[in-house]
């Protein structure tokens, strides 16, 4: 009897599962279709020549061509500078987004995510009007006489820079502002009843227990601005050239699928390699026992 | 034994809009006291202790530790310990970091840092457990934690928010031992924030009671329970009745009192030779009755047809399992124990 009850729930339990499992079939489908068949088909591509002949000379081609390797220093350049960027500015202002009244927070916090809504074509177009010779802002400093001539802002990499942290700094901010924001405020007094100073309780307290923010809004930009194409096509004047925009080059000036191939399977890895550093760096520092108390 | 100091709070007054917290509170704590500020919640305590650390800025009054003003004084210059209801421990700390944080931002030698982390971990029992994290510790062992981080700078003063609301109650009644022990060794001025009269009896010098961001009574555990200056104090300290002079009379036929008198559930008898002649009877009829172990609880109703609480030791209570509802019965209470609240009415 018992045994019979056993069984019976024991093929309940398994039926529960099979429901759940076959719940995220759909999202295993898509995914499959949009991401690995793509891959496949790349990877597939990159053998190729135009003839569809097997070959590895689209490897040894696009390799050996200095296009691509400061192709590959110009998108590290550009990823990496609006990362550090994106710290150094989004960090102090979460934490004054996390420590400011809850109304004045959502106000805030609308502000910044106000530019999440429109498109980035309109943005970066945007930065132009301002940025250009005869721009806003070159009017406005040589016409407060700041600068005898007009800075060169845009059509080159700082362009690029501004316009790809004006649109990571909010991607970036969204995890960090919500690692602060779950820090117990008590922690913080506690660390002041102690004698800490404002600065002191940021070193020791608050940076170590938002570096889990930190370092998700860190991947965020960085895999985002890996690929980034349309900042650097329209903000970067042709100067600026990163993988992203070699690959459409490659393929719009020379259909040439084999080599476009082989520059993203040289961006994906690119993509992996800096996914494992981050999750090594993140574990290190997770795993490090906070010994010392030093501020 | 460290230096502590004494504290005045002088007529303090915060307000959050129109709700006031603080209604001018003014209380004098004697150097190496343990006072506690007891009331229920929204009273004001815990505003009161957070002005002391410095997180409330009051709208009015003034804060002296010994004669120093510290009212303008940056949290983190007062040196004042505190043990949050939450702990606060840091969970990115082991426990020896928690306990050396506050010797370290005094940039204390790191050998002579760790040496005095351990000697207050050993103090407080947690020999052993230094290298643990918090997250492995249970509730007791983070109270403890949270302890040694506060007293091991030597502060001279130590605030306590609520500290044993979050343990179970064997464990609490163990801590109040240990945290007044501890307050005895240290003789290190103490404020104590609690809403467990039971637990503000126990360990203080002192007791404030405090109710709508005043200081109802300040005295000690017993004054303050024998004693009740006003009826919320009377009340909120325990089982207490507040019965009008009509209801109670003189069992040697003397003029009873004109004031409303409070009488505590326990102080009742229901044999008059128990009670002396110059004690009180009031008489009235049984409503219901429960037993609670230790005690049977009878309510009364008295015949100006209010009710009081009547709680008789099971060892004196022999006749209380065959009393029956509707039954007359008279209660009797030694004049010792029966307290006239001036301006109080039943």
């Amino acid at each position: 009897m018992t045994v019979l009850a056993d069984t019976a729930l024991a093929a309940d339990a398994r039926r529960e599962r099979r429901f759940f499992l076959s719940l995220s079939l759909p999202a295993l489908f898509i995914v499959g279709l949009a991401a690995i068949l793509p891959i496949v088909w790349i990877i597939r591509q990159s053998f190729l020549t135009t003839g569809g002949e097997y070959t590895v000379g689209n490897y040894e081609k696009v390799l050996s061509s200095g296009l691509t390797w400061s192709a590959l220093v110009t998108t590290l350049e550009l990823s990496l500078g609006t990362l550090a960027i994106c710290i150094l500015l989004g960090t102090p202002l979460a934490l004054a987004l996390a420590s400011a009244r809850p109304r004045v927070a959502n106000l805030l916090m609308a502000f910044v995510m106000l530019p999440l809504w429109t498109s980035i074509l309109v943005r970066t177009y945007g930065w132009l009007v301002l940025l250009r010779r005869d721009g806003l802002i070159n009017a406005a400093l040589t016409g407060s006489g700041l600068t005898a001539e007009p800075l060169p802002l845009v059509y080159n990499f700082t362009g690029t820079l501004i316009g790809m942290v004006h649109y990571m700094l909010p991607l970036f901010l969204l995890p960090v502002y919500a690692a602060m924001r779950d820090i117990d405020a008590n922690l913080i007094r506690a660390s002041a009843s102690m004698g800490a100073t404002l600065g002191q309780a940021i070193r020791t307290v608050i940076l170590p227990l938002s570096a889990g923010g930190i370092f998700s809004g860190s991947i965020i930009v960085f895999i985002y601005t890996i690929g980034f194409f349309i900042t650097p096509a329209v903000l970067g004047g042709g100067k600026v050239n990163p993988l992203s925009i070699r690959i459409e080059r490659t393929l719009s000036t020379f259909q040439d699928w084999g080599s476009a191939s082989v520059l993203g399977i040289l961006l994906l890895i690119l993509m992996a390699l800096m996914g494992v550093m981050f999750l090594a760096a993140r574990r290190l520092i997770a795993g490090r026992k906070v010994g010392t108390a030093h501020a | 034994m460290m230096k502590s100091l004494p504290i005045t709070i002088d007529s303090v007054r915060k307000t959050y809009g129109s709700y006031v917290a603080l209604d001018d509170v003014s209380l004098d704590i004697q150097a190496g006291e343990f006072l506690t500020l007891l009331g229920p919640s929204g009273s004001g305590k815990t505003t009161l202790l957070m002005a002391l650390a410095g997180f409330v800025r009051p709208d009015s009054g003034k804060l002296l530790l010994d004669d120093r003003d510290i009212t303008r004084l940056a949290p983190n210059k007062r040196d004042i310990g505190i043990v949050f209801q939450n702990y606060a421990l840091f969970p990115h700390m082991n426990v020896l970091a928690n306990v050396e944080y506050p010797l370290a931002l005094r940039k204390t030698p790191k050998v002579e840092a760790r040496q005095r982390a351990l000697d207050t971990l050993a103090r407080v029992k947690l020999e052993g457990l230094s290298e643990r994290n918090i997250a492995a510790l249970s509730g007791g062992q983070r109270q403890r934690v949270a302890l040694a981080r506060a007293i091991v700078f030597e502060p001279r003063v130590m605030l306590m928010d609520e500290p044993l609301s979050a343990l179970d109650k064997n464990l609490r009644e163990t801590m109040q031992y240990e945290i007044r022990r501890l307050h005895d060794d240290l003789g290190i001025t103490t404020i104590y924030v609690t809403h467990d009269q039971r637990e503000a009896l126990i360990m203080s010098d002192r007791v404030a009671v405090m109710n709508s961001g005043r200081i109802q009574q300040i005295d000690t555990p017993q004054q303050i329970y024998d004693r009740p200056s006003t009826r919320f104090v009377a009340e909120f300290m325990g089982e207490a009745n507040i019965v009008a002079p009509g209801s109670v009379r003189r069992i040697d036929g003397a003029d009873p009192s004109r004031e409303a008198l409070m009488i505590r559930a326990e102080s009742f008898h229901l044999d008059a030779k128990l009670v002396g002649r110059d004690g009180v009877a009031l008489d009235g009829t049984l409503c219901a009755k429960a037993f609670r172990g230790e005690n049977w609880l009878l309510t009364l109703a008295l015949d100006g047809g209010q009710e009081i609480l009547v709680c008789i030791p099971a060892a004196l209570a022999s006749g209380c399992a065959e009393l029956t509802t509707g039954q007359r019965v008279t209660a009797y209470a030694p004049a010792a124990k029966v307290h006239a609240i001036p301006g109080a009415r039943a």
